[in-house]
C-alpha cells in the first residue's frame, strides 16, 4: 500500500518538501547540539529537563488518545467510528514516533541509548516507558496496517488482529500512566508529587488527542474525496467536552490542595506559573493564555449548538489543543523544577537551536502522519463506492 | 525486459555505492602496524610482560579493560591478580598508561589502522609526553 | 555436515537469544584464556557497612576553611570551573542555612547562623531516589552505602537530576576539559553529556585514605562507619544534636550537620 504515498497532487508534494526542508534545518541544528553538547539548549543545572521532555510528555497523551476511537468502535460496536478508527491509530503511530525522537534528542549520550536494553532496570520508570512506548508503536502499526489492508481487499481483518486490538486498549492507558509515573514518583518535587497526576494526564490526553483528530478529519475532508462524516466528528466533540471538563476539574483539585493546605512547597510552583515568584514570571503570560483558552473552549463545548457548528468546533478544538499544549507541553515540566531544591528560582526558556530541533521532530511526526493518512485516505477513496463492510 | 533501463541504472548505482569502501581505500598503502613498546618505564622492567602475556593482551585487551572497568567502578575491587599470581592496581591512567606512556605509538597506531575509535580518552587523561 | 534452511534459522535464532543474554561464544572463549586471574580488594582499603559524614559547622570559621575543602575535592577530581550557573558542575559547595534546610529556618534565628555558609554535597542516601530512577544502573548503591556513578554507562537522560531532592547532581552540558585549570593526571575527567557528583572519594578509600575534603577540614568533617558503634561519627552523633537535610521525604541522608550552639551566634 506504501506506493499510494508516492503519487499525489502538486500541493501534496509542496507540503512534503516543506516538511523536509524544516527537518533539514533541524538536523543541522541537532548536529551542532551533538558536537557542542546539550548546553546549546536553555536547560541548566536547576531546570534539567526542558522543551524536549515536555513535548514528549504532551505527545504521549496524543498517542494514547487513539483509544478513544478504539473503545467505542471495538468494545461498544459504535459503527460510526468505523471509517476513522484508522486515522486515530495512524495519529498514534506518528505521535509515538515523535515521543521517541524527543527522548532521543534529549539524551546527553545518544550513542549509548541501547544501555537501557543491555542493562534492563525494572525499578526505573523510564525503562518501563521505553517498553510500553515501543510496544504501543508496534501495536498500532500492525493493527492499522492489517485492518486497512483488509478493508482495501473488502474482507474482514484476520482473526489474529482482534486480540492485538483489545490489547491496545489497556496498553494506551498504560503509556500515559507510566509517563505520569515518571513525574509522580519523585519525592523532592512537590508540583509533581500528586496521586491525580496519571488521571490528569489521561484526561488531558483524551481532550487534546481527539481535538487534533477533529481538526485532522476536517482537513482530510477538504483535501480529499474521503469524508469522515458529520456524526463521528460530533461524537469526538462530545469526548473532547467530557475529557476537557475532567482535565480542568483535576487541575482545580491541585489548586485546592496546594492553597487550602497552605503548604509553601506546594504553593510555590503555582505561584511561579500563574503569578511569578521572587520577580521571575516568564511563564505567567503563557499559563494565563492556557487558562483563558481552556475556559473559552469549555463554554463553547458545553453549548451543544456551538459544538454542532463545525467551524466553531474547529476553533474550539484548536483552543483545547493549544491550551493543553501550553499546560502539559511546557508548564507542567518547568513548574516541577521551579523553585529548585534550594528554594531558589532559575528560569528556563528554550534557545533557537532547541526550538528548531523540536520543530523538526514535529515535522517528522507530520511527515509520518501525512504519508500514513495519504495511504489511508486513498484506500478510503477507492472503497467509498463499495457497500458498507461492517 | 520490463523497465530494463531503470533496473540497470539502479543496479549500477547500487554496486557503485556498495563498492565505495574499496574505491575509498584503493591506492592507500596499508602496512601492518607495529605498536611501539619502547618507553622509559618499560625499558626498566626486568621482565618485559604486561599484566598478562603479550598474545593474550593483543587479542583480549578490550575485554580485559571492560572487566577492569566494571570491577573497579562497580564492584570496588581494584587489585588484579594475573594468571601468574602477580598483583596490579586496576587503573587505566595509573597502571596501563604508566608503562605505555606513548599513547600515539602504542594505542593509536593500531586503532587508527583498524579504524576503531574507543572513547576512553574522552574522559581518561593520556600521559603528558604524548599530547599532540 | 549440511543443514537445511529451517535448521539454520533455528540455530541463528538460538544464537541471537544467547547473544542478547550476553553469553556469546566469543565472550566464553575470552574468559577461559586468562582463567587463573582474579580481582580483589586492596588490603589497605577502608571498609564499612555504611559510610557517613558529619559536618561540624562550628569548626568552619574563615572563608579559607570552606575554600580548602572545596578546592581539595574539585582539584583532585578534575571538576571544571565553567563560571556560569547554567552549565555549572560542582561536587561540594556552600549555600546559606535557608537554602540548605528549606523551611527549617525562622526569622529570629541567630544572625550569625542566618548568613553562615553551609557545606553541601551528595547525601549518599540510604534510600536514594536517583538510584531508583536510573534506567541503566549507571548510578547505584554500593554495599558500603556509597551512591556511586558509573560514567561509562550514563546515557545522560538526567532522570536522576529530577529525582534528587538535594540538587547534588551536575550534568556536563558541554565538554568540561577546557574549564579544568590543572588536570590531575591520576583521575579521569568526564565527557560531555554525563551526570556526575560526589562519590565520597571511593578511589581514595580503596587506597586506605580518607576523603579529600575530610583530610583538609581540620576536624570540621568527620567520616566513618555509621554501623560501627565505636566509630568517630557515631561518637560525635551520640554527643551532639544533629540535623539532616529534608528528613521528611525519607531518603535517609548519610550526611549529618552539627549546627553548634552560641559560638555560631
Amino acid at each position: 500500500m506504501l506506493e499510494k504515498a508516492l503519487t499525489g497532487s502538486k500541493k501534496y508534494w509542496v507540503w512534503i518538501f516543506f516538511l523536509l526542508a524544516l527537518i533539514g534545518i533541524g538536523v543541522i541544528n541537532y548536529l551542532r547540539q551533538f558536537s557542542y553538547g546539550l548546553g546549546i539548549t536553555g536547560m541548566s543545572r536547576d531546570v534539567s529537563w526542558g522543551f524536549y521532555i515536555s513535548q514528549f510528555t504532551f505527545l504521549v497523551g496524543v498517542a494514547a488518545s487513539a483509544v478513544m476511537l478504539v473503545i467505542p468502535y471495538y468494545l461498544h460496536d459504535f459503527k460510526k467510528f468505523g471509517k476513522i478508527v484508522i486515522l486515530g491509530e495512524f495519529l498514534a503511530v506518528a505521535s509515538v514516533s515523535m515521543c521517541m525522537l524527543f527522548i532521543f534528542v534529549d539524551m546527553g549520550q545518544p550513542m549509548r541509548i541501547m544501555n537501557v536494553i543491555l542493562h534492563p532496570t525494572p525499578n526505573s520508570i523510564l525503562f518501563w516507558d521505553a517498553i510500553v512506548l515501543n510496544g504501543y508503536l508496534f501495536l498500532n502499526i500492525i493493527v492499522g496496517w492489517t485492518t486497512l489492508g483488509a478493508d482495501r481487499k473488502g474482507v474482514p481483518p484476520s482473526a489474529w488482529v482482534k486480540p492485538l486490538i483489545y490489547l491496545s486498549i489497556p496498553w494506551a492507558i498504560s503509556i500515559h500512566t507510566v509517563t505520569a509515573f515518571l513525574y509522580a514518583g519523585l519525592p523532592g518535587r512537590h508540583f509533581w508529587l500528586t496521586a491525580v497526576m496519571a488521571a490528569r494526564f489521561l484526561a488531558s490526553a483524551f481532550a487534546s488527542g481527539p481535538s487534533l483528530l477533529i481538526i485532522l478529519c476536517l482537513i482530510v475532508r477538504k483535501v480529499s474525496k474521503f469524508d469522515p462524516g458529520k456524526e463521528p466528528i460530533q461524537a469526538l466533540g462530545k469526548i473532547v467536552t467530557y475529557a476537557m471538563f475532567a482535565n480542568v476539574f483535576l487541575l482545580g483539585l491541585e489548586f485546592f490542595t496546594a492553597f487550602y493546605s497552605n503548604i509553601p512547597g506546594h504553593m510555590h510552583p503555582f505561584h511561579y506559573l500563574y503569578a511569578g515568584l521572587e520577580g521571575h514570571a516568564k511563564l505567567v503570560p503563557l499559563m494565563w493564555a492556557s487558562s483563558i483558552l481552556a475556559v473559552v473552549a469549555l463554554i463553547l463545548l458545553i453549548n451543544p449548538n456551538m459544538r454542532k457548528n463545525e467551524n466553531i468546533l474547529a476553533f474550539t478544538c484548536a483552543s483545547v489543543f493549544i491550551s493543553l499544549w501550553i499546560d502539559k507541553g511546557f508548564g507542567l515540566v518547568i513548574g516541577g523544577f521551579v523553585p529548585n531544591p534550594f528554594e531558589g528560582v532559575t528560569e528556563y526558556w528554550p534557545t533557537l537551536p532547541e526550538a528548531l530541533i523540536s520543530l523538526a521532530v514535529w515535522c517528522i511526526g507530520f511527515l509520518i502522519l501525512t504519508i500514513l493518512y495519504k495511504i489511508a485516505v486513498t484506500v478510503r477513496e477507492e472503497t467509498s463506492s463499495w457497500p458498507e463492510l461492517h | 525486459m520490463y523497465n530494463s533501463g531503470k533496473i540497470i541504472t539502479g543496479l549500477i548505482i547500487f554496486v557503485g555505492l556498495v563498492a565505495t569502501p574499496f574505491f575509498y581505500n584503493s591506492g592507500k598503502t596499508s602496512v601492518k602496524p607495529e605498536p611501539g613498546i619502547d618507553t622509559p618505564a618499560i625499558r626498566q622492567l626486568a621482565e618485559k610482560q604486561c599484566v598478562e602475556p603479550r598474545e593474550f593482551m593483543k587479542a583480549n585487551h578490550m575485554q580485559l579493560l571492560n572487566d577492569w572497568r566494571d570491577s573497579a567502578v562497580r564492584d570496588g575491587s581494584r587489585i588484579y591478580v594475573n594468571s601468574q599470581g602477580k598483583q596490579f592496581t586496576i587503573s587505566l591512567q595509573n597502571t596501563c598508561m604508566h608503562c605505555h606512556s606513548n599513547k600515539a605509538e602504542f594505542c593509536d597506531k593500531c586503532h587508527t589502522y583498524a579504524n576503531v575509535k574507543p572513547y576512553c580518552w574522552n574522559c581518561h587523561i593520556a600521559p603528558k609526553e604524548n599530547k599532540t | 555436515m549440511s543443514i537445511d534452511r529451517r535448521e539454520f534459522l533455528k540455530f541463528a535464532g538460538a544464537s541471537t537469544l544467547l547473544g542478547l543474554g550476553g553469553i556469546t561464544a566469543v565472550q566464553e572463549l575470552l574468559k577461559t584464556s586468562a582463567g587463573a586471574s582474579h580481582v580483589m580488594v586492596d588490603e589497605k582499603a577502608l571498609s564499612a557497612k555504611r559510610w557517613a559524614m558529619v559536618i561540624d559547622i562550628s569548626k568552619f570559621k574563615t572563608e579559607a576553611d570552606y575554600k580548602n575543602v572545596v578546592q581539595a575535592c574539585h582539584s583532585i577530581h578534575n571538576v571544571p570551573d565553567i563560571g556560569n550557573p547554567k552549565d555549572e558542575v560542582k561536587w561540594i559547595w556552600t549555600d546559606t542555612y535557608e537554602h540548605t534546610f528549606p523551611g527549617q529556618g525562622n526569622e529570629y534565628m541567630p544572625e550569625g547562623l542566618k548568613h553562615k555558609p553551609f557545606l553541601l554535597l551528595c547525601n549518599h542516601c540510604e534510600q536514594p531516589p536517583c538510584v531508583r530512577v536510573c534506567p541503566t544502573k549507571a548510578t547505584f548503591k554500593r554495599k558500603d552505602g556509597i551512591v556511586m556513578m558509573d560514567q561509562h554507562r550514563c546515557i545522560g537522560c538526567r532522570f536522576c537530576m529530577a529525582a534528587c531532592p538535594f540538587g547534588a547532581r551536575s550534568f556536563n552540558w558541554r565538554d568540561p576539559r577546557p574549564f579544568i585549570k590543572e588536570q590531575n593526571p591520576e583521575y579521569p575527567t568526564r565527557t560531555m553529556g554525563v551526570v556526575e557528583k560526589c562519590t565520597f572519594c571511593f578511589e581514595r578509600l580503596a587506597k586506605g585514605l580518607q576523603p579529600a575534603c575530610v583530610e583538609k577540614s581540620n576536624g570540621g568533617l568527620i567520616f566513618g562507619d555509621l554501623s560501627d558503634p565505636n566509630s568517630e561519627v557515631r561518637k560525635v552523633l551520640s554527643t551532639h544534636y544533629s540535623i539532616r537535610r529534608k528528613p521528611e521525604i525519607g531518603t535517609q541522608p548519610s550526611v549529618y550537620y552539627i549546627i553548634g550552639g552560641s559560638e555560631n551566634a
